[in-house]
């Protein structure tokens, strides 16, 4: 056991890992957390707390995941190279894992022009830090476990426990460097992978073809991503404007057509389109199951955590394994 | 080389509205490539703060020079001295112009008469991108000759992050200001290269002690400097 986090014990039981993702508020309210906390509480194996997505300032990532440990929840803390340089981040971590944390996703995190890309004014103007990369940070994590040191070499008084996650974007540009990215991060020491959302599993699939042939399913644990989609809008949005998300147009058709049942009744149209949206994220839990070498899956309903109990328990996911 | 852009015609006549008379100062160097502030453009700024004075009322002489280079103590030192009343200067240099009149003993205040944007190439006539970040450890060798440090939003090391768009643009890319993928470029060029597998080798941390973050820097090449003797010598 690495770290002896309840993410490490379901993937070593050999169990279809689940985990589910948790966004903090734009604000210290921990009422907000509570209340998510408590809609997905059993619902998963771990969770994602995000760190400052779209690099819009949220309640930080380490304290929303000090709030689930102190809550019996296991937090998977996301950390990106945006806002911290290696000092910073491996005081957090150590910080971390005194408070119990034991999961750690290492990401660059989105570019801080990000932040003004929506209605938000952002911080553009933000300086980035980006003293290292995401495969950097892996490595750094990998290092104070295994041996104890700090990237600049010096001991720790003692090694944390660690499960070392890292993001994967299996069908962005240049798709024939991905699985090199893949095999990158494994070989930095990732013990997981979370992937992008994936809508369409068979070219996923196609990808993971050359995946196994490396033999990388076998050194890391690979969680499929699904984000849970919501509307025929959201999936047209995602298919043209996110980087490495591409959504088959059956789906988006198929979503639209939810809503256009409910003729002129657009709180209808907007309920037939959730249930919809449900229905299709339960298919893709289903069909990245069926892809030999995916371990898992990490489930993304952002803001509407309230999705996740209603996908994971016809996806057959539940209840949780003990471990 | 060093690009630059002007500054505000009422920011600059902002910094000098109380003088008599002041110095536009031109550099036969990369402000003149840039277009910037070589000579033709401290004809047309001086002339436009002329302008300026009049409509506000001001009565300020502006006088016009523009030396081969400003970063070049031979050449700034003749302006530092011979500046007689001049109350300011106003450079049309990068900001190494700026400074180096300072450390030169230039007894007036310099105000900067551009804004100093990056290092780069010419991409066309009128068109300049950032091609150098001058980290001080180049690691080009490793990316076939386009800059990760320079050209990668995140200065990313070891290949793109997930943000890369289906054209091969960078996550924060506009249609006003588009900004290609580096690492697309890079992954591109090492195809045509035949070395693409050379990517599959991860880059530690980079010491970035040799860049802006270990302080400021300086570069002293023994071989070329010359001792007192041969100073006196030379004189």
């Amino acid at each position: 056991m690495k770290s002896g986090s309840n993410l490490e014990k379901v993937l070593q039981a050999g169990h279809f890992a689940l985990t589910a993702e948790l966004g903090p508020p734009m604000g210290p309210s921990d009422e907000e957390i509570k209340q998510k906390m408590e809609i997905l509480r059993g619902n998963a194996d771990a969770f994602n707390i995000t760190d400052c997505q779209t690099a819009v300032v949220r309640l930080s990532s380490i304290a929303a995941a000090i709030m689930l440990v102190q809550g019996g929840m296991e937090p998977v803390m996301q950390m990106t190279t945006r806002d911290r340089n290696r000092i910073a981040i491996q005081a957090d971590i150590l910080g971390a894992a005194a408070f119990g944390i034991k999961n750690c996703l290492c990401i660059a995190g989105d570019h801080q022009k990000f932040s003004a890309a929506g209605k938000l004014k952002g911080h553009p103007g933000a300086k980035n830090v980006y003293d290292v990369d995401s495969i950097q940070l892996v490595g750094i994590l990998k290092k104070m476990r295994d041996e104890g040191l700090m990237e600049g070499g010096d001991p720790l008084d003692v090694a944390p426990r660690l499960f070392i996650g890292a993001a994967w974007t299996p069908m962005a540009h240049p798709l024939e460097f991905r699985v090199t990215r893949l095999a990158k991060k494994v070989a930095a020491g990732a013990d997981f992978i979370q992937t992008q959302g994936i809508y369409d599993v068979e070219r996923f699939a196609e990808i993971m073809v050359e995946v196994r042939n490396l033999g990388l399913h076998e050194k890391t644990a690979i969680l499929g991503g699904v984000i849970v989609p919501k509307s025929a809008g959201m999936l047209r949005y995602m298919d043209s404007s996110v980087a490495g998300v591409s959504v088959p147009k059956a789906l988006i058709k198929r979503m639209s057509a939810a809503g256009e049942a409910a003729g002129k009744d657009k709180k209808q149209a907007r309920r037939n389109q959730s249930k919809e949206g449900i229905k299709i994220a339960v298919e893709l839990i289903e069909q990245l199951r069926e892809t030999e070498g995916v371990r898992g899956v990490h489930l993304q309903a952002i803001e509407w955590e309230r999705a996740i109990p209603r996908i994971v328990e016809p996806a057959g996911l539940l209840p949780r394994p003990h471990v | 080389m060093i690009k630059a852009n002007s500054k505000p015609l009422g920011e600059v006549f902002g910094f000098i509205e109380n003088c008599k008379k002041v110095l536009v100062l031109g550099c036969g160097g990369c402000a003149t490539v840039c277009q910037v502030g070589g000579e033709k453009e401290v004809g047309v700024l001086a002339q436009a703060l002329r302008l300026k004075a009049g409509t506000e009322g001001k009565q300020i002489e502006f006088l016009e020079n523009t030396v081969t280079r400003q970063c070049e103590p031979e050449f700034v030192d003749p302006v530092v001295e011979g500046l007689g009343d001049v109350e300011a200067i106003v450079s049309t240099a990068c900001g190494v112009g700026v400074n180096h009149l300072v450390e030169r003993g230039c007894p007036v205040p310099v105000f900067p008469g551009v804004d100093t944007v990056f290092m780069g190439s010419t991409l066309e006539h009128g068109e300049w991108a950032e091609r150098c970040a001058a980290c001080g450890q180049c690691v080009l060798h490793l990316t076939g000759g386009i800059c990760p440090i320079a050209r990668c939003a995140k200065n990313l090391l070891n290949g793109p992050c997930g943000g890369t768009t289906e054209d091969g643009m960078c996550e924060i890319s506009t249609p006003e200001n588009p900004v290609p993928c580096a690492w697309a470029e890079i992954v591109e060029r090492m195809k045509q290269l035949g070395t693409l597998q050379e990517l599959g080798e991860i880059q530690p941390p980079k010491d970035w002690s040799t860049a802006r973050d270990g302080g400021p820097r300086r570069r002293v090449r023994a071989d070329l400097k010359l001792d007192r003797q041969e100073q006196k010598v030379q004189s």
